[in-house]
């Protein structure tokens, strides 16, 4: 397993609040290998962008901590390294692009300076080159007259052209894994269509990993090779998109597929949703974290957590009733008034 | 078809800019909605949708009058708002709702629920403290919500409770129209789907009629029964949900419908990508304001501002390659 570039086993995150502990993300884990892509999907408060922090190891100091997991990148362990060497695997060698382009750029510092600084705080050049390094950059992503651009403020951008200038930044330095947070969000469709256009062929051109964090399952189809639907916390199935798809088997992710609105939604029928909303994860959860909601669940639901079980090579699930050797029959749609 | 609830003429918004300089006279202005025309009938939904920037929002807030329009006339039930005097407009908001995009921000937070849902009540002097009360239990539990949640605190709701709250609220007043701006664009889609669904049994109920404005292709094309497509503060096309995603004619409209994530990962798309950003509404292109991101403009694209061609039934394009 040479190329697998990430490893994340059993990740525990915990934040600390003033009455309880929040289980934020239990046992999450993720294999990753070079130019492969990984989609992380969930609803909000599913844990999705915490995983994504922790792997990044910014969390906030005293509030958040990882009390169990290993995380291995390129043969590194993250969790030990100090917290100079860890400066120098952020923005080098794993980079993260957010979700909302209009706050993560300083509008007090031009486009150019905001790029050339992060390129000096990782390669020895001069400022010349790290500003004719930030024109190439703003060239490769896409922006026109990138010798006038670098001059510019981010306010005088557009929305997809901040973003456009978000990932010139995380990949001025060519990180080996780029962690998207909700790219394409807060933009319009069709600007997302683009950005997602330019993300796979940057991808292509420079051998990079992606993990996609989203809640458009769309976005999962679109870009991943592989996906992890999380739901309060925890990893409920995991497996290849396209096996997620013909064959998903966990309660939830057949939820989130059926709620999902397509061409084939008939206008005038009703809508199959999951009923409910998301438990409170700062009481702890002695069973399985969807059988409030969960049309199947029975009595060892609520009482035990289930074990994620490898049901077919790589297509893991957590529930007690998807096993190798048991299936639940799936129920018609259930509609909620 | 049945009655015109709404009907929307040559409306116009410019705002202008360069206001709070003193001494200096504005010369430019912001056409947030530039010469948009459209009926609402009874009973319908009636979905706008485009790119952020296009007009849309200020169009709900035309419809109801919350700002004043510069040019054109909205008319609701054959009453023009446009020359109507505060007080009118006042009264006649009671039929004319609002749903807003997020609901973390639309609900006061130190105000019970009661007192929420019962302030459009207060507003219009309408029935005393204890019928008030039982109008919002009666309003709660018909969003599927329950009557103990009226003492609770907007703290205590998820988002997608809080977006029943705010429809209770639109409901309080037996309105004829609800214009819901964005109304599930903060939700996450299995609490997306459960709101969708609330509107449309409401709408059943209560013979509502509806204006949905929204960025979600998916979610419109689900929920309206007609589509009205804006750029840059034009309608460019409008007709029924079959018409638009079966037939789209606009090159907008295609390209807008071709960027629609894929829905499964099997889905070979052929994507019309367009190039660069939407033009500033200060000075939208001359002509047709699409002809500088159309695949198919030609030389009097730059000239003319096309006008609607009627293209059977109810489809209607405003497009040079049509005319």
């Amino acid at each position: 397993m040479s190329d697998e570039i990430l490893k994340v086993e059993n990740l525990d995150v915990h934040f600390r609040s003033s009455a309880s502990i929040v289980k934020a993300v239990n046992g999450v884990n993720i294999s990753l290998k070079k130019k492969e892509t990984l989609g992380i999907v969930g609803e909000s408060g599913s844990g999705k962008s915490v995983t994504a922090t922790a792997l990044m190891r910014l969390l906030p100091k005293g509030i958040g901590s990882i009390p169990n997991g290993k995380i291995t990148f390129n043969g590194k362990d993250i969790l030990s390294l100090s917290d100079k060497e860890m400066r120098d695997v952020r923005g080098n060698d794993i980079a993260m692009i957010f979700q909302d382009p209009m706050t993560s750029l300083n509008p007090v510092f031009t486009v150019g300076d905001q790029i050339e600084e992060a390129v000096r705080t990782h390669q020895q050049i001069s400022k010349k080159e790290a500003k004719l390094k930030a024109i190439e950059m703003l060239k490769v992503v896409g922006i026109p007259e990138p010798e006038k651009r670098v001059k510019m403020y981010p306010h005088e951008f557009s929305g997809g052209m901040r973003q456009r200038v978000m990932i010139a930044i995380a990949l001025s330095c060519n990180p080996k894994l780029l962690i998207a947070d909700e790219p394409t969000t807060a933009l319009d469709v069709t600007v997302q269509a683009q950005i997602l256009e330019l993300m796979k062929s940057l991808q292509e051109k420079n051998d990079t990993s992606i993990i996609m964090i989203t809640h458009d399952l769309g976005v999962v189809w679109e870009m991943c090779d592989k996906v992890i639907v999380m739901y309060a916390g925890n990893t409920v199935e995991s497996g290849k998109v396209k096996t997620i798809y013909d064959n998903p088997l966990h309660p939830y992710t057949w939820g989130l597929l059926e709620s999902q609105i397509t061409k084939n939604t008939l206008n005038g029928n009703k809508l199959p949703a999951i009923p409910g909303s998301p438990p409170d994860l700062r009481n702890p959860i002695r069973g399985c974290n969807f059988a409030d909601r969960c049309p199947y669940a029975k009595e060892i639901c609520k009482t035990t957590k289930p074990e994620p079980i490898e049901v077919e090579e790589g297509h893991i699930v957590s529930c007690h009733f998807q096993t190798k050797s048991n299936r639940l029959e799936r129920k018609e749609l259930v509609y909620i008034e | 078809m049945s009655e015109v609830v709404i009907k929307v003429e040559n409306l116009k918004k410019h705002f202008p800019i360069n206001e709070a300089i003193p001494f200096k006279k504005s010369t430019q202005s912001v056409k947030a909605v530039d010469g948009v025309s459209f009926e609402v009938f009874k009973g319908e939904t009636l979905g706008i949708v485009g790119e952020s920037g296009c007009g849309k929002s200020t169009m709900a807030r035309l419809i109801n009058q919350l700002i004043r329009p510069t040019e054109g006339v909205v008319e609701f039930k054959g009453k023009n708002l446009a020359t109507l005097g505060s007080k009118e407009i006042r009264s006649i908001r009671k039929s004319i709702q609002m749903v807003f995009q997020n609901p973390y921000a639309s609900l006061d937070p130190r105000k019970t629920i009661e007192y929420l849902i019962a302030e459009p009540l207060v507003i219009h002097q309408i029935g005393d403290a204890k019928s008030r009360k039982k109008r919002v239990i009666e309003l709660l539990e018909v969003v599927g919500l329950s009557g103990y949640h009226a003492e609770r605190y907007v703290h205590e709701f998820s988002g997608g409770q809080r977006q029943r709250i705010n429809i209770a609220r639109a409901l309080a007043l037996n309105p004829d129209i609800i214009i819901c701006d964005e109304p599930v664009s903060a939700l996450d889609v299995s609490v997306q789907a459960q709101v969708i669904n609330l509107l449309k049994d409401l709408q059943r109920k209560f013979d509502l009629t509806y204006i949905f404005i929204s960025h979600d292709l998916n979610v419109v094309r689900y929920i309206c029964d007609r589509i009205a497509v804006m750029y840059l503060g034009k309608i460019v096309e409008i007709g029924t949900y079959e018409e638009l995603y079966e037939n789209p004619k606009h090159p907008y409209t295609k390209a807008l419908l071709s960027a629609i994530p894929k829905e499964n990962p099997f889905d070979k798309k052929e994507r019309i990508l367009l190039e660069g950003d939407v033009p500033s509404p200060v000075n939208p292109p001359s002509g047709c304001s699409f002809h500088k991101r159309c695949p198919h403009a030609m030389e009097h694209c730059k000239k003319d501002i096309p006008a609607f061609v009627d293209l059977g039934k109810t489809q209607k394009v405003a497009c040079h390659l049509y005319s």
